[in-house]
């Protein structure tokens, strides 16, 4: 069984890596909407914007993340003050890193699923009296849902893997910040600590599994609601 | 009445529609593949705005560039049926046929069963579109765009995506509908044997422009209109009354003007009316009536004019009470020296009534 230091660094993974898709999955979908079915003077710059973090260095991110949201950062000394919410050292400043690197995967997997939606299925939607801001949350939403859970699902496994951005702005605090991958590298970085970094191998490994089999699962039944599968 | 009048350009094709249409029974509007009738029905429909332009249903403008009005799709009250049914694929039937009436509250609580039964959409209800076959597909679509209590209903070609039997399932239900529902209806096609099975009204379009438009029987009566003329089908309207049935010769008699036209059994009963189609390729002319001949029917009338055509033939209207057209050689022609006003006969075989597409069949008193 896992020691409480490892359920901590377990379910610490998990928390962030859950907040880290609940908050991204909001912006993504209007942004991935925005992407892919609207033209407008800087459209390419907001594309190649948005999907920095998949080829900037993780730890590029961090240290950016430091510099502005950190607690002597113009953002970070903005939201403390404001509203009273410290990213810096926190678990919150970790899914925030998280989501911002896992963002990309997010985006894309949602305005692909977007771009395959049939636009005159809308179309039949408006003639039969819905706005299109309700033919988007009736038609379009509904099927779509394979993609916003496929980019979910992407998302999340990536937060469970963030390690270079997390470090950098949030630094590795048991309890607070450490999660799987910086409990294992602080692990293989003492000595004799070889057992300890085997077990949240493990740990890790199995979290994995669980999670592809839960998406697997997840995507079939989304999958069949949307008309698409048997 | 509605109006349609707009300009638009799709690249580079240019549209400039102007027609008038009735604001109840069924208008055709037919023209080939191109022509621009889906973008007619998606300007109506509000899917499109034209460039420049107005539409307007009775008193209400859905359209006007010149006071800046252009009403949403939403709010337009337009059943559209769209060639693919486009039915929504993550609902059932039954939401599906809900999703219009649900937002527009149209219709009453008995609307919902009176259109299953219409459509005969009962046993379909709890599937979903992919375990429909295209004719059913179609009959859901039709029926979702009743029940959002349209105004004005526009089908685009409904049954293009159809094989032959699917389109037989499908087309008896139109008729029903144009009969018992009374809501307006635009039937968009290219097939001339929907159009006189359905409309009452025809407008015929050719690159972007309305070419004719009036009541059916006028605008097939009219010699100048390609789209319907140069065809091997090109023929015009009767509207006649069945006047009683030959039961052992398996014939009927129909009555138009003062003739009697003898037409292989229809089914329907003596007195009602009929819209026969003859097909000028059918029509021979005679300048004295034909003794002991096998053909049964000689309509006396007066050549209301000629029109030569450029295959060697000549289209000869005449005028027998209504407008018979025949399609005779140029040769023909000469030797009985046609011209406008002369009196001759036009002879009809009644065997060229058999197909079963020369009739058209209104909806009421129709089983």
């Amino acid at each position: 069984m896992p020691t409480p230091a490892e359920t901590e660094a377990l379910l610490l993974s998990l928390r962030v890596a859950v907040w880290s898709v609940l908050g991204s999955l909001p912006p993504a979908v209007a942004l991935a909407w925005l992407l892919a079915r609207t033209r407008f003077p800087g459209h390419a710059l907001l594309n190649g914007l948005l999907h920095l973090p998949l080829v900037v260095p993780p730890v590029v991110i961090g240290y950016l993340l430091l510099v502005f949201l950190g607690r002597r950062g113009p953002g970070g000394a903005l939201l403390e003050n404001v509203f009273g919410i410290t990213l810096g050292f926190t678990w919150q400043g970790a899914a925030v890193a998280s989501a911002i690197v896992a963002f990309p995967l997010m985006l894309r997997a949602i305005r692909q699923s977007i771009e395959a939606v049939d636009r005159r299925l809308e179309q039949a939607a408006r003639t039969l009296g819905a706005s299109s801001a309700n033919a988007f949350c009736t038609v379009t939403l509904p099927l779509i849902a394979p993609g916003v859970v496929a980019g979910m699902v992407l998302s999340f496994a990536r937060s469970l893997g963030e390690f270079g951005a997390t470090i950098t702005f949030v630094s590795s605090i048991p309890g607070e910040t450490r999660t799987l991958p910086l409990a294992l590298y602080a692990a293989t970085q003492v000595p004799g600590g070889e057992p300890q970094a085997t077990r949240l191998v493990v740990i890790s490994v199995v979290l994995a599994m669980a999670a592809l089999v839960g998406s697997e699962w997840l995507a079939r039944r989304t999958r069949r609601y949307a008309g698409g599968g048997p | 009445m509605i109006d349609v009048a707009f300009a638009h350009r799709q690249g580079a094709f240019a549209l400039d529609v102007r027609m008038r249409l009735p604001g109840r029974g069924v208008t055709g509007l037919f023209g080939a593949s191109g022509a621009g009738k889906s973008t007619v029905a998606n300007v109506i429909a509000g899917l499109i705005r034209p460039d420049d332009g107005r539409v307007a249903i009775g008193e209400a403008v859905l359209f006007d560039s010149a006071r800046g009005v252009a009403v949403a799709p939403e709010r337009r009250r337009i059943g559209y049926v769209f060639q693919e049914a486009r039915l929504f694929p993550h609902m059932n039937v039954r939401t599906n046929l809900r999703f219009g009436a649900r937002r527009r509250g149209g219709g009453g609580p008995g609307a919902f069963d009176q259109v299953v039964g219409l459509l005969g959409l009962g046993p379909l209800l709890d599937r979903r579109p992919r375990h429909l076959s295209g004719g059913e597909a179609q009959r859901v679509a039709i029926g979702r765009a009743l029940l959002s209590d349209p105004e004005l209903l526009i089908m685009d070609e409904p049954l293009a995506s159809l094989d032959q039997q699917r389109r037989d399932d499908v087309l008896p239900h139109l008729e029903r509908l144009a009969a018992d529902t009374g809501v307006p209806m635009i039937y968009i096609t290219h097939s001339i044997e929907e159009t006189i099975r359905l409309a009452d009204h025809l407008a015929v379009m050719a690159n972007g422009a309305v070419i004719a438009c009036g009541p059916i029987q006028d605008v097939m009566a009219r010699p100048d209109v390609p789209a319907l003329t140069d065809r091997r089908d090109a023929g015009t309207l009767l509207q006649t009354t069945v006047a009683g049935h030959y039961d052992e010769d398996h014939l009927s008699a129909l009555r138009f003007s003062a003739h009697t036209l003898l037409v292989p059994r229809t089914e329907r009963p003596a007195g009602s009316p009929l819209a026969l189609r003859i097909l000028a390729r059918d029509v021979s002319l005679a300048l004295e009536p034909p003794q002991r001949s096998s053909v049964m029917n000689v309509l006396p009338g007066r050549v209301q004019g000629i029109h030569p055509r450029g295959d060697g033939h000549v289209d000869v209207s005449v005028d027998a009470g209504q407008v018979i057209r025949a399609r005779i050689t140029r040769r023909s022609a000469d030797d009985l020296s046609l011209r406008v006003g002369l009196h001759l006969y036009a002879l009809v075989k009644s065997v060229a009534f058999a197909e079963r597409d020369a009739f058209r069949r209104p909806g009421e008193g129709d089983p």
